[in-house]
């Protein structure tokens, strides 16, 4: 960067820098003026919707916009509980990968399960869909009526629906729930996250570890030392993208969830909602003001993802030192 | 003195003692589950089952190492085998996904006219010797070439404009771009349904849902996404490099023409392929702007064009069998793209940055491009390499 600051200072630019620069220029703002663009498109048509609407918008349960009668926070919060469950299963998964790869995978092993790890991030999401929608959902229905019959008091695995002691009660009503959902979208967020956290961990000081099993540390004793407050700031900031992530994860979740649209807080239930179903599935049958709504919709979730990911990579940033190289 | 004869002793071996508990731990969380399982709190499922047999055995190894050991030796030899045990969780499920993807569409993809013919004359209640995919592959190429046509020439130039004119635009224009990695694909789907597809409806030339819509809209998806990691490989190459050039009287053009962009191309193949491995991936915003049809289609402007991963995602939705193996199928075969992408991007990329081939450390070499030779051996790198790979930093998350 330094030397591109020398050159710039020179007082004789040749014709060809000086094509080149306009040349350079014109792609990067051709490339801010799309950005743009899409914004404005957006923040233009979400804005119609919002006018009709208002604040009902915010706190409205229901999706009639034909009838006026529409609002994300059914559609919103379900995003949001998906994304939740995703995260919470993802975390420990993806802290204890890394931990795996940086200090007790033999090293010879190192760079394959790294690559795994890439390749597990570059799996397409509808490969995850129908694994979970066919597979795992079938496997996961008996968990969940386990989970809703011992903690059902906790208001959260509460299966409305669900009388424990009704032998005849079908497991199929635990299907299509948040919870299934969130499990396949973690799949897909862990090898984000982990890779974050990899790189952290594998930069905390050679010095300080050899120090930890100096005084007598175990692996164990170093890595909660030395490795894990050096890595802080990557396993928030990791955590914080792979849910910037789960949050927009659309086809994964559709071939799962079957939509409603109120408020679901439980994540055992069957039926649920989010804003990326919500527009997969209605996008066709929608006039032209509906399509203006599912932009607000669309625009509502662009702006969450967009402050999880702008905190994310603050948080990382701060975290991590000498990642520009200037030698 | 005589020396020590005794055996070297290996602090970090297996012991019987390790080996014994954790047989044992197993075995006692064997029993503990089975008899709160089917006593105690019945209920059915294996995964419920591995998961409650999975906290009994590390409940049960704290115990048996605890009998030996004092308190940190039994965290460390938990920990271990907590940290063991997660990893060993993703990566089955990882392998487990890829096999039960195949293993579901191998009875579609056994039969060789899967990979050549449409869907033209098939239906659910056709046997599986008949019809195919081509569509899918077809559309999947055509649109992802069209993508990549637009967002190579377009990232490169932008990631080129970030990372060599610096200044209060440039920062501005990274913000934006960085911003726009978080646009969910669904609402980049979105934008060019209702942006390109609606609006132009009724003009005289319409762009309907077709290919080129599609490849637009993996385009705006995929643009954020290979400007931002080829900013990060073209930040990464050493300001030491490119200040040689200058004092030798380059101008800028050839500096990033000789310098800059050689030094940094694997990691920008990388950069590519693995924004392409993301955009064949992608359904939704191929689901709203491509459009579903059961026969080929070669033509990217008119008519409705699946690609693959639109089409496992319409199959794998039809009551019928054989429609849900073509859908299985249709998954397997994106799969198998996006595993050889992985690889051509693994072959490419992965080392140190700045750490040029043999071949090319030679031509860097050339005196034609540099006023003196330079002496380059063979082992030794010209520059000082980053620890870290490339791949590393263009893997980064958006």
């Amino acid at each position: 960067m330094t030397a591109g600051q020398i050159s710039t200072q020179r007082s004789a630019v040749s014709t060809t820098d000086k094509i080149f620069r306009g040349t350079v220029r014109g792609g990067g703002v051709t490339v801010l003026v799309i950005m743009m663009l899409i914004g404005g498109f957006l923040l233009l048509r979400a804005f119609t919707a919002l006018r009709a609407d208002g604040w009902s918008f915010v706190v409205t349960q229901a999706w009639e916009p034909d009838s006026h009668h529409f609002g994300i926070a059914a559609v919103l919060l379900g995003s949001i509980f998906v994304a939740m469950v995703a995260i919470v299963v993802a975390l420990p998964l993806a802290v204890g990968t890394a931990l795996y790869i940086t200090e007790y995978a033999p090293r010879a092993l190192k760079p394959w399960l790294v690559s795994a790890v890439d390749l597990m991030a570059a799996v397409p999401s509808v490969v995850y869909g129908i694994w979970g929608a066919f597979f795992l959902q079938w496997e996961v229905i008996h968990v969940s009526r386990w989970i809703t019959t011992y903690f059902g008091w906790i208001p959260i695995f509460k299966v409305t629906s669900y009388d424990p002691d009704d032998p005849l009660a079908t497991p199929t009503i635990f299907t299509a729930s948040t919870f299934i959902a969130g499990l396949v979208v973690a799949l897909m967020v862990t090898p984000i996250a982990c890779s974050v956290m990899r790189e952290a961990f594998s930069q905390a000081p050679a010095g300080e570890r050899e120090g930890a099993y100096a005084l007598g540390s175990t692996r164990w004793g170093m890595v909660r030392a030395v490795v894990l407050p050096f890595g802080k700031g990557a396993i928030i900031g990791g955590t914080m993208l792979g849910l910037g992530r789960a949050l927009g994860e659309t086809i994964a979740v559709v071939l799962i969830i079957s939509p409603v649209f109120v408020i679901q807080p439980h994540i055992l239930e069957q039926g649920t909602s989010s804003v990326s179903s919500l527009i997969a599935l209605h996008y066709g049958d929608s006039s032209a003001f509906g399509i203006s709504a599912l932009m607000a919709a669309g625009l509502a979730l662009f702006l969450l993802t967009l402050i999880v990911n702008f905190v994310a990579s603050t948080i990382v940033a701060r975290s991590r030192s000498g990642a520009v190289s200037d030698a | 003195m005589t020396p020590d004869l005794r055996p070297r002793r290996r602090a970090g071996a297996w012991r019987t003692t390790d080996v014994l508990s954790l047989i044992g731990a197993a075995a006692t969380a064997a029993a503990m589950t089975w008899l709160l399982y089917a006593r105690l709190a019945p209920f059915s499922g294996v995964v419920g089952m591995a998961v409650i047999w999975y906290g009994l055995f590390l409940a049960c190894y704290a115990v048996l190492v605890g009998l030996d050991e004092s308190g940190p030796a039994v965290r460390d030899r938990v920990a271990a085998v907590a940290v063991h045990g997660l990893a060993l969780l993703l990566l089955s499920a990882l392998a487990f996904i890829v096999a039960y993807t195949f293993w579901r569409g191998w009875p579609a993809l056994r039969h060789l006219n899967f990979y050549f013919h449409d869907m033209s004359v098939t239906s659910g209640l056709t046997p599986l010797d008949v019809g195919g995919i081509i569509h899918g592959v077809v559309g999947t190429l055509i649109e992802i070439g069209m993508a990549l046509a637009i967002t190579v020439p377009l990232g490169l130039l932008c990631s080129i404009f970030l990372s060599e004119l610096p200044g209060r635009f440039t920062r501005f224009v990274r913000t934006i771009v960085e911003a726009m990695t978080a646009l969910p694909s669904i609402v980049a789907g979105l934008f060019i349904y209702a942006a390109v597809i609606l609006t132009t409806q009724n003009w005289i030339v319409p762009i309907e849902k077709s290919g080129f819509a599609a490849s637009l809209a993996i385009s705006v998806m995929m643009l954020p996404i290979i400007i931002r990691a080829s900013d990060v490989v073209l930040r990464l190459v050493p300001g030491t490099l490119k200040e040689a050039s200058y004092a030798l009287g380059a101008t800028q053009w050839r500096t990033v023409w000789h310098v800059v962009l050689p030094t940094a191309r694997s990691g920008l193949t990388t950069a590519v392929i693995l924004g392409t491995a993301r955009g064949i991936g992608e359904t939704s915003p191929v689901l709203l702007t491509a459009g579903y049809t059961a026969s080929k289609n070669l033509d990217p402007f008119h008519g409705p064009m699946p690609s693959l991963p639109l089409l496992t995602y319409t199959l794998i939705r039809f009551p019928e069998s054989v429609q849900v193996a073509r859908g299985f199928g249709s998954g397997a075969v994106l799969m198998f793209l996006v595993l050889l992408l992985f690889g051509l991007a693994r072959m490419i990329g992965g080392r140190p940055v700045g750490q040029a081939r043999v071949r090319r450390r030679r031509r860097l070499a050339d005196p034609a491009i540099w006023a003196a030779p330079v002496e380059t051996a063979e082992e030794e790198d010209a520059t000082v390499p980053d620890p870290r790979t490339e791949e590393d930093l263009v893997k980064e998350p958006v």
